[in-house]
């Protein structure tokens, strides 16, 4: 599908790195800066930005865990919002049971998410590709109609959740909770460039091309979509174990909120496929007009746009932003 | 859960009455998906548009719901083509079916969808026919009029479409396609033309399966959602590509939901559906009447 340009040979100095870990180091670099830098700006700046940023943080990790099983292996899954709610309703569970740091509600959340997607996998990942993407959004619905019929979680009246108090380094619960999506959007970029330059990610490049081919060739098709699949989920899982502490009332329509299966799809088609940074870059681009778009205008509006944002963007420019830059640096040279 | 022998030979039949509106709603997805495999998402969000067509037919002119068929199935039938030829130009010419031709469809629902939301509000609308109101008695049993066109038009449409295909040399070519592409170039016949006939008689049959969805009940955005799951489990329950499959699949599926929304609670019927497809897809993805 890509035609990756050739690594071109950049004549650089420093050689404490070799070239193929210099983006893995820009990533956590990166990441530890914006922790640090949103730690020390703590309460100097309004609440609502954090409200902002969190939601973009959010839609980063979802479109790069969508992207990991999408994007590299050809493998489009509906059902995001199904995997997001999975780890909402687990923080909720646990909540109401244990009580537990939020840490160890996101590490269960990432194994009964990864769970889901490693079986809806094992079920259809078999068949053709199109079957497996029915089964998400077939999964997200069953899913959300256990969650209504379960009074436990609140069922369709929902429920409420209560923040804990927190102390140390941040001055709010809001101010932590941007804190950790930072943290946790940085090891979701990371586990994506892994990924991507790793046997799993050529592997997956070789199937999303031609999956005969592939297999053909000692490709072992199956054993690389489910890792592909079981990280995606547990990455999706992750995202939705925060949320509930975020919203602190939470039902079924938002868990299972549409707007979250759109976007996830549409960041990083917007974006580009192909590489770890086009699902960051359209998650960024298609975030920030929403949050804008949201306080401007309405939300249907907004989804309005990204759906023709998408619709534009496969049929026009299927290499996304990232395709637009690489054929413009083309050209340049 | 409470059983007696009334409430079940009344779900049966409205299972099996409405059953046959199923299969109307499903027999686009057997065309699109089963013969062309055209992964077409959007289609239960063709069919709300239908029904939103048939609302202002009957509130600006009105139109009772069969002349709104009758002047909106060609309507389809014309988009329906000329959607593919775009379909085809953007996404199947360039083999990117799969990933951006899925994320397409995806997009073209959540703009219909959201469009009808901006252009009506998430009210319920509905055509207050004339004959809705009354019902059929046959001795011990009786079915509402409401439910009984729907039964009969779908059934009519399905018989309709089979002659079609099997009689005719368009259908023909249209079934042949189903089973080989390249073959029928060899041949010297165009299956992109045939293709493109086809996926305007399902989009026309999307457009009729709406407007029978607004006799049987109000109609509001969203709920074109409940039958991605339906339609698809119709068609792969059926076999794919057999228009009496999606009949017997249709009937088996609305009877399941029917019996569940009795004796269980109507809050899960929506997980019948998809819960049938992922079974199915699990266990024996060619149908019960694959071979």
């Amino acid at each position: 599908m890509s035609t990756q340009a050739a690594p071109a040979h950049e004549p650089r100095k420093s050689t404490l790195l070799p070239a193929r870990f210099r983006s893995g180091f820009a990533i956590v670099l990166a990441g530890t800066v914006l922790v640090a830098a949103t730690i020390l700006v703590g309460s100097r700046v309004s609440e609502y930005y954090y409200l902002a940023a969190y939601t973009i943080l959010q839609f980063i990790v979802l479109s790069t865990a969508w992207n990991i099983l999408g994007g590299y292996g050809g493998y489009v899954n509906f059902g995001t919002a199904g995997f997001f709610a999975a780890g909402c309703y687990t923080t909720i569970v646990l909540n109401k049971l244990f009580q537990l740091p939020l840490l160890i509600d996101m590490s269960a959340a990432a194994a009964i998410a990864g769970l889901m997607g490693f079986g809806t996998g094992y079920l259809t990942l078999r068949l053709r590709g199109v079957f497996f993407s029915i089964a998400t959004l077939a999964l997200a619905i069953v899913l959300q109609t256990v969650v209504i019929n379960w009074s436990f979680v609140g069922g369709a009246r929902g429920v409420y959740v209560v923040r804990p108090e927190i102390t140390g380094l941040f001055d709010s619960y809001a101010h932590f909770l941007v804190t950790l999506m930072v943290g946790l959007a940085t090891c979701a970029v990371l586990a994506a460039w892994a990924v991507e330059k790793s046997w799993i990610g050529i592997g997956l490049a070789a199937i999303r091309d031609d999956e005969t081919a592939a297999e053909t060739s000692g490709v072992p098709s199956l054993r690389l979509k489910l890792i592909a699949a079981t990280i995606s989920g547990a990455l999706m899982g992750m995202a939705g174990a925060p949320f509930p502490y975020y919203v602190t009332y939470i039902d079924p329509a938002t868990a299972f909120s549409l707007a979250i299966a759109l976007n996830s799809i549409a960041m990083p088609l917007v974006g580009g496929t192909a590489t770890w940074w086009g699902p960051v870059v359209g998650a960024f681009m298609l975030g920030s007009v929403q949050q804008i778009l949201t306080v401007t205008i309405s939300s249907a509006a907004n989804l309005f746009l990204v759906g023709v944002l998408l619709v534009v963007f496969v049929a026009a420019a299927p290499r996304g932003v990232v395709g637009i830059v690489r054929a413009w640096r083309r050209g340049h040279k | 859960m409470n059983f007696s022998w009334d409430l079940l030979v009344n779900a049966l039949i409205t299972g099996i009455v409405l059953g046959g509106f199923y299969a109307a709603t499903a027999i686009g997805i057997t065309i699109e998906f089963g013969m062309l495999d055209i992964v077409n998402i959007a289609h239960p969000a063709f069919m709300i548009v239908g029904a939103y067509l048939a609302y202002l037919g009957w509130n600006s002119f009105g139109f009772d719901p069969f002349v709104a068929m009758v002047v909106f199935a060609p309507f389809g039938l014309f988009f329906g083509r000329a959607f593919y030829r775009a379909y085809h130009f953007f996404f199947e010419r360039r083999g990117d079916e799969s990933l951006q031709g899925l994320a397409f469809f995806f997009g073209v629902l959540f703009i219909i969808e959201i469009g009808l939301v901006l252009m009506f509000g998430v009210d319920y609308r509905s055509v207050p026919a004339p004959y809705a109101g009354s019902t059929l008695g046959l001795g011990l049993i009786s079915v509402s009029w409401r439910m009984l066109i729907p039964f009969l038009v779908g059934l009519g449409m399905l018989g309709g479409i089979q002659l079609y295909l099997s009689r005719t040399f368009t259908g023909r070519t249209i079934l042949a396609v189903a089973q080989d592409v390249e073959a029928v170039r060899l041949i010297g016949a165009d299956p992109i033309r045939a293709k493109e006939i086809a996926f305007g008689i399902a989009t026309a049959s999307a457009i009729v399966a709406g407007i029978l969805l607004i006799i049987i009940q109000p109609v509001e955005p969203s709920i074109g959602r409940e039958y991605i799951g339906r339609t698809f489990a119709i068609c792969v329950l059926g076999g794919m590509a057999s228009i009496p499959g999606t009949l017997v699949a249709a009937l088996l599926l609305r009877v399941a939901e029917t019996l569940t929304t009795t004796f269980f609670a109507p809050s899960w019927s929506p997980a019948v559906s998809f819960g049938l497809l992922l079974v199915t897809l699990a266990f024996r993805p060619a149908g019960i009447f694959g071979r």
